[in-house]
């Protein structure tokens, strides 16, 4: 089960680059591990792809492999300019998908 | 639990404690267990993405640990010098692991709005290696940077 969670500052300058920290929980099966008793591989379900948005404007987005770890940690800086709420969505092999949203103050 | 509880707001130890915490458990996940024979060179693989671009080297930033203990989880920063201006920006930043049977590892897509090319997150390796990241800026050029890194136990699978 995923959960998303983000940490977004409660409120910044006009013009601030800020930091987003943002995790969620997933397996990110590689499609590369067995299964020890069976021998089957064992399908690839990854979430493979995020997106942030800025007052539903695409600021930042990453394009995720197998190569990522289990629990996908991604870091990011976006500069704000005013005040506003982001969106954040993950998006898994199947077509699940998460999502998050924080609004941030600007002043 | 509700989605509600799920999303609420965390403090910073939250984070921090949560994000170990993850880390600790993804080090337990069997993913040595089976080895996949199909391997894809990383330079197939960075043609795939950037085609027939040659990358200068430099400007590309790679923050890596020297040893990597756990190669399923790999923490690892990426920088690019540039002042992500309206027409002078990195568009994207490609990650690849050159020992991994699968290169890629994640693209980061980057735009005026986010104010500095730099993102973090964590990698599986394999085994010990150089990884590469190949940044396609605004105005077409391509840069790459390299970092090589030891791992103590493979992750990724293999």
């Amino acid at each position: 089960m995923a959960k998303p969670r983000v940490k977004v500052p409660g409120k910044a300058k006009a013009g601030d680059v800020i930091l987003i920290k943002t995790l969620i929980s997933h397996k990110m099966e590689t499609g590369r591990r067995k299964n020890k008793k069976t021998g089957e591989l064992i399908p690839r379900k990854i979430i493979n792809s995020f997106v942030a948005k800025f007052n539903g404007k695409e600021v930042f987005r990453a394009k995720m492999h197998p190569g990522i770890s289990a629990n996908p940690y991604l870091a990011f800086h976006v500069k704000v300019p005013a005040s506003g709420e982001f969106e954040f969505t993950w998006t898994e092999d199947t077509g699940k998908t998460w999502s998050a949203k924080k609004k941030i103050a600007v002043g | 639990m509700t989605e509600r509880i799920q999303l609420k707001v965390i403090d910073r130890r939250d984070f921090v404690l949560g994000a170990s915490a993850v880390a600790a458990l993804a080090a337990f996940l069997p993913l040595g267990a089976g080895r996949a024979e199909a391997k894809v060179s990383w330079q197939d693989a960075m043609k795939a993405v950037i085609g027939d671009a040659k990358p200068t080297m430099g400007k590309v930033a790679l923050e890596l640990p020297e040893i990597a203990e756990n190669g399923n989880t790999v923490p690892f920063t990426v920088s690019v010098d540039s002042p992500m201006t309206g027409n002078d920006y990195v568009k994207a930043v490609h990650i690849f692991a050159t020992g991994n049977p699968a290169p890629d590892v994640v693209s980061f897509f980057f735009t005026p709005a986010s104010g500095k090319a730099k993102a973090t997150s964590r990698m599986r390796l394999a085994k010990t290696q150089d990884v590469v990241a190949v940044a396609e800026m605004s105005n077409g050029k391509v840069y790459m940077g390299k970092r090589s890194v030891k791992v103590t136990i493979g992750g990724c699978g293999g």
